[in-house]
């Protein structure tokens, strides 16, 4: 086991760069840097200057070159500075000689993105488990076929169409919740309690619109999963033996099926971190997807392969953390039977 | 795949209802020049924004071009954008899950590890970032979402491979000294057909989704083209009050996403061997 | 039995279907239908009385895009731009009716040789932090507009100074090598920063970026990345006390989600387009309650472009058959809806700088067919493409992706194909747009405008020596006489005299058509009317020229406590 953690912990390195040169030279593909933005047709603003400052970034430099650069300054793990932002840092936060803190900005933008991932991952399942049983245990029933049919509706829907018909009716026509944002201008002033309400009534569509629109994939991989466990031997010999099927559904067949559930939170990692460009921008959340949008907009070159490393490291150690939490809880591959 | 699959899958009501979908809205595509009734480019600068009429069933758009005209034809774009997509991601995915599958060794394991590092890399990332250099157009839409979403298929074909050697029939093909090609060609593929049919047609649903989030981005298919997923954006801004540009083509997405679903999902029923003795 | 069942079970799913469905309706129901009208008729007398100007209260607006940093000269965005301008004073600055005058500047003087330019700046200024603002700020502020280092875009201005100094702590001189007619103007752009806070510091690292101290009416409160940017009256402005207390700007990157909160009362004003001010507001009684509609003509302009390093876009008769081809009427009332107008120099319409003797090419097809048949353009083999040695005139309109501009161009193509020209479109992304098209010079067509300053010197759009990549004469315009012009307008300070130039360098420009002015738009707004004291109609300098002076009574204003 210990062996194959640190087999599984060096492929993490060639599986990253790979990821790195991939990034890169796309990136090098595109037309355009930092200085093809909006002031790049500003009459007043002069060519000479762009050229200087291309200089200052190194963009004057061979593809390769800047590379090289690159990847040295990554050996010491550092993301360097954003071109389109001032110089922010683009992980982890700077301090000045003056002691001002200038924060990072995958450090600003990550827990956002992760806490709103979470908590619809968190929705996703407490819906998609009963409903995934449910469906499984009345197969081919209509509560099954319902419970199908409203899922994929969910997943059919624009995500931004839904969004905004639900910005208009419950922000506009009802103002029952906050439209946009993630917090009200007076949050600082509000009590702890109160802060606690406004952060969840920002967060709700953000959070529920993208659970019910995902819900359909989890759901029927717990029934199907349910299904496959119907069938093998040892429930039949727990029903067999007389238990009862509230006992046989909840005990033996669901800790089974729900076994592949952790591989597949596993998977969706890279969707946790990177978030959604699109609900990001729609709900005003300033989180990785914005972020990346932004800079792959803004031809902010650091940032984008600073998004892209950490987002593809994050996820290469999630599978990892998933793969082992699958040993753990399987007896099976915990013993050996099962590898790889 | 064989009659009996579909026949056997258009017996549940749902999946038949997806078959039915995809048929009607295939149909009004195609017949688009016959039955739209303008010419969808038609633009009329004394009918901005007009609601949905006798004259004009779906209303009328910023240009004063019929909705109903652009719906039929953008349908046409959205459809064939999911089409290639799929097209280009199914073969990528079949090639390499094949090489994969067959010779395994160290080939298995390099295609294995491309795998990994694209599924590791945030897919709609990749796609944003791809497009936006590319400058977005119908085919680059078509090839990037193709590009990045062949992972699939390619560990599905991998794994079906991988099961059917052990399989006699393929075994006992090889000791005749049957060529690889001819092993591939005529036993393996077609038997793993039926899988990578199911997730095809799960994969136009999602490209299709894709296209109307790339519109919204301003990366999909560009004015004046019309698709489902730029009308949408066009009508985006004006939800409250131009409704009929937005729910048409949000309806229509809709409507088609779900039609692709029900049916791969009924495909994906009627294949597995548990629909038969259901309890 | 068994049929049966099967249909008692399609029965009851498609009940169900139904349900769902049903509740997909409702929602999209209630989503179309109309607001109740919350605003009572008493609230409404209220907002539409009229009140002494008092001060207080917060103004909020959101904006598409965060600022990068709050110091404008490295910055360089429209967004940084509209915060920094609340922040940073400038040494001069344009009045009502767009005279210069003094802001930091008490007085200026031109030396006889018309080279140097000494400014006399008011006494007793302060920073925010309360340390003096002097002369030694504003000669900092130019050599750091001008070092390399900064990389400013907008350095090329300042760098014609060959020399600056500070006589005295009140006085600040710079010399030019030549008499430069855009010099005044030039330093009503440059926001003055502080010295005893910036020196020694790099510019684009250095922390003031996002918490600046200037001496204008407000000052930087906090900065919630990716959320807002909150501002609060500068206790110390050197230009008196503004009448409203806090400016508060949402970050809100979609442009359907800022009209959702303008309607929800969350912002209180908007950029418009022309479809919401002209078809949604005023459909909506609710909200033409509460919001006052603006309208204020820029000084930018929408044009057809040639390359004109093409064929047969070097042949002045094709030139004017566009102008003639283009229905430009249609395009004010199709994509403007009526809120623009067409012009027929570079200049905003109605200021001295624009010649009132020109009148734009009316639209006239039969003459568009004349002129293209004279340059050689005959269908020859009747497609109803025209031909001109066997090759059929088609090629391809770029533009970025903006809306209005998108518009005209699919007005354009149907126009053109009237004539017999084949027009297809195709809409860029910005970033590429530049780099791979505008830089390059591979393109035919461009569909794009500009966005003008307040000065009438345009050398470096027009003159034949800015063609190189990435200057602005991307289109290759080489005409000798307009270069002369242009080369007069700089040297010349005499406002009358200059204007004379001017005049003639847009009526050579017309009659060359090196692009087809297609028109220029109302910049559109929608305030509250909560915010009153707003001049209008708008005067020459816009509607934002006496924005310190806004004010909102008291009773209008948001519960307080909840904003702050």
């Amino acid at each position: 086991m210990i062996k194959y953690l640190i087999k599984r912990v060096l492929w993490m390195i060639p599986l990253l760069i790979g990821i790195s040169l991939i990034s890169f030279f796309i990136m090098h593909l595109a037309p355009g840097d930092i200085t093809s933005n909006e002031a790049a047709f500003n009459p007043k603003t002069s060519e000479e200057s762009r050229q200087k400052l291309r200089e200052l970034y190194n963009l004057d430099k061979p593809v390769i070159v800047q590379y090289g650069l690159w990847m040295k300054r990554m050996a010491t793990l550092d993301f360097g500075n954003s071109f389109a932002s001032h110089q922010k840092p683009v992980f982890w936060q700077t301090t000045d000689k003056d002691g001002n803190i200038t924060k990072g900005m995958v450090q600003e933008a990550l827990p956002i993105t992760l806490m709103i991932n979470i908590l619809g991952l968190i929705i996703t399942l407490t819906l998609a488990i009963p409903l995934g049983i449910i469906a499984a245990r009345k197969y081919g029933l209509w509560q099954d076929k319902s419970i199908t049919l409203f899922n994929f509706i969910g997943f059919s829907i624009p995500g931004f169409w839904l969004s905004l018909l639900l910005m208009y009716w419950l922000g506009v026509v009802n103002n029952w919740l906050p439209i946009s944002g993630l917090h009200s201008l007076n949050y600082e002033s509000l009590d702890n309690w109160s802060k606690l309400k406004d952060s969840l009534s920002h967060l709700f569509l953000p959070v529920v619109i993208p659970s019910v629109t995902g819900l359909a994939g989890i759901t029927l991989f717990v029934k199907n999963g349910m299904l496959d466990v119907f069938h093998q031997d040892y429930i039949t010999t727990a029903r067999a033996k007389g238990l009862s099927e509230h006992k046989v559904v909840y005990t033996h067949a669901l800790r089974n099926a729900l076994l592949p559930l952790i591989t597949i939170v596993g998977l969706s990692i890279p969707g946790l971190i990177g978030g959604s460009v699109i609900a990001e921008t729609i709900f005003a959340i300033p989180g990785m997807g914005k972020l990346f949008f932004d800079s792959v907009m803004m031809r902010d070159f650091p940032v984008i392969m600073g998004i892209l490393t950490i987002g593809s490291a994050l996820t290469l150690i999630g599978n990892l953390i998933a793969d082992i939490a699958y040993a753990w809880a399987d007896p099976r591959v915990r013993r050996g039977v099962v590898r790889d | 795949m064989n009659k009996s699959l579909l026949l056997k899958t258009l017996t549940n009501p749902l999946s038949k209802a997806g078959f039915i979908i995809i048929v009607t809205v295939f149909l009004l595509a195609m017949l688009a020049p016959i039955i739209a009734p303008y010419d969808p480019d038609n633009i009329n600068v004394k009918a901005i924004l007009l609601a949905p009429s006798f004259e004009h069933w779906m209303g009328t758009d910023g240009l004063g071009r019929d909705v109903l005209s652009r719906m039929l034809y953008g349908g046409r774009i959205s459809l064939l954008v999911g089409l290639v997509a799929v097209g280009i991601s199914t073969a990528i995915g079949i090639i390499l899950g094949a090489i994969a599958g067959y010779y395994r060794g160290w080939v298995d394991t390099v295609i294995m590890r491309l795998v990994d590092v694209m599924l590791s890399i945030p897919s709609f990332f990749l796609i944003l970032a791809v497009i936006a250099f590319l400058t977005p157009s119908i085919i680059n839409v078509m090839i990037v979402i193709g590009l990045t979403s062949w992972m699939g298929v390619t560990r599905l074909v991998r794994a079906e491979f991988l099961s059917l050697q052990g399989r006699e029939f393929v075994q006992a093909s090889r000791t005749l000294g049957a060529k690889d090609t001819r092993l591939i060609f005529t036993h393996l593929l077609p038997n793993s057909l039926t899988p990578i049919i199911v997730s095809s047609v799960l994969g136009v649903a999602g490209a299709v989704l894709m296209e109307s989030g790339l519109s919204f981005l301003g990366l999909g298919v560009q004015a004046p083209q019309a698709s489902w997923g730029n009308i949408l954006t066009d009508g985006k801004d004006y939800i409250q009050f131009a409704w009929w540009l937005s729910l048409f083509p949000g309806l229509a997405i809709l409507i088609t996403v779900l039609g692709y679903n029900l049916l791969g999902e009924g495909l994906r029923d009627a294949l597995d061997p548990r629909s038969n003795n259901a309890k | 039995m068994m049929k049966n069942l099967a249909f008692l079970k399609l029965k009851k799913l498609n009940r169900n279907a139904k349900a769902s469905s049903t509740l997909l309706l409702l929602i999209l129901l209630s989503a179309c239908s109309k607001p109740s009208q919350d605003a009572s008729s008493e609230s409404l007398k209220k907002l539409n009385q009229t009140y002494p100007s008092q001060s207080g209260g917060t103004f909020i607006d959101a904006t598409i895009g965060e600022p990068s940093g709050l110091i404008y000269m490295v910055a360089g965005e429209s967004a940084a731009g509209a915060i920094s301008s609340n922040i940073f004073n400038k040494l001069l600055k344009y009045d009502k009716n767009l005279d210069l005058e003094g802001e930091l500047a008490e007085s200026w003087q031109i030396s006889a040789d018309q080279k140097t330019i000494t400014f006399k700046l008011k006494p007793n200024l302060k920073w925010a932090d309360g340390k003096p603002l002097t002369s030694a700020d504003v000669l900092w502020t130019w050599q750091a507009v001008i070092d390399e280092k900064t990389g400013s875009p907008y350095a090329s201005d300042y760098q014609l100074v060959k020399k600056a100094e500070t006589p005295d702590v009140l006085t600040f001189s710079v010399t030019y090598e030549q008499a430069y007619a855009p010099a005044l103007d030039s330093w009503s752009g440059l926001q003055i920063l502080p010295k005893h806070l910036l020196a020694g510091q790099d510019l684009h690292t250095t922390a003031f970026a996002r918490k600046p101290v200037g001496s204008h009416y407000y000052k930087l409160d906090s900065w919630t990345h990716g959320e807002n940017i909150k501002l609060s009256r500068n206790a110390n402005a050197v230009l008196g006390q503004a009448k409203i207390d806090n400016l508060i700007t949402r970050i809100i990157p979609d442009s359907s989600a800022q009209f959702l909160e303008l309607m929800a009362d969350n912002i209180d004003s908007m950029g418009l387009d022309p479809i919401k001010y002209a078809r949604i507001i005023p459909a909506r009684p609710e909200l033409q309650q509460k919001l006052a509609l603006y309208k204020e003509l820029g000084s930018g302009y929408t044009y057809l472009g040639f390359n004109l390093k093409h064929k047969p876009f070097d042949d002045v008769r094709v030139r004017h058959a566009f102008n003639y081809a283009i229905d430009k009427q249609e395009i004010i009332d199709g994509v403007y809806l009526g809120l623009g107008i067409d012009i027929a120099s570079p200049y905003k319409p109605g200021t001295r700088w624009s010649n009132p003797a020109l009148q734009p090419y009316p639209y006239d097809p039969a003459k568009a067919k004349v002129l293209l048949k004279e340059a050689g353009f005959i269908d020859s083999d009747g497609d109803g493409i025209l031909e001109r040695d066997g090759k059929p005139f088609s090629f391809e309109i770029i533009t970025n992706q903006n809306k209005e501009r998108e518009k005209s161009a699919v007005l354009i193509q149907r126009r053109l194909k009237d004539v017999g020209i084949q027009a297809n479109i195709r809409a860029i992304e910005w970033a590429s747009f530049i780099s791979r098209f505008i830089k390059t010079g591979d393109f035919d067509v461009v569909v794009l405008g500009w966005g003008l300053g307040l000065d009438p010197d345009q050398y470096n759009i027009w003159h034949s020596s800015q063609q190189a990549p990435g200057q602005f004469n991307f289109i290759g315009y080489n005409n000798p006489t307009i270069d002369k012009l242009l080369e007069q307008g700089r040297l010349e300070l005499n406002p009358d005299k200059r204007m004379k130039i001017y005049h003639e360098f847009a009526k050579v420009l017309l009659e060359d058509s090196p692009i087809v002015y297609l028109s220029a738009g109302y910049g559109l707004s929608a305030i509250h009317k909560r915010i009153k004291g707003i001049d209008s109609p708008a005067p020459p300098a816009g509607l934002g020229w006496n924005s310190y002076d806004w004010y909102i009574p008291e009773p209008l204003r948001r519960n307080e406590i909840a904003v702050k």
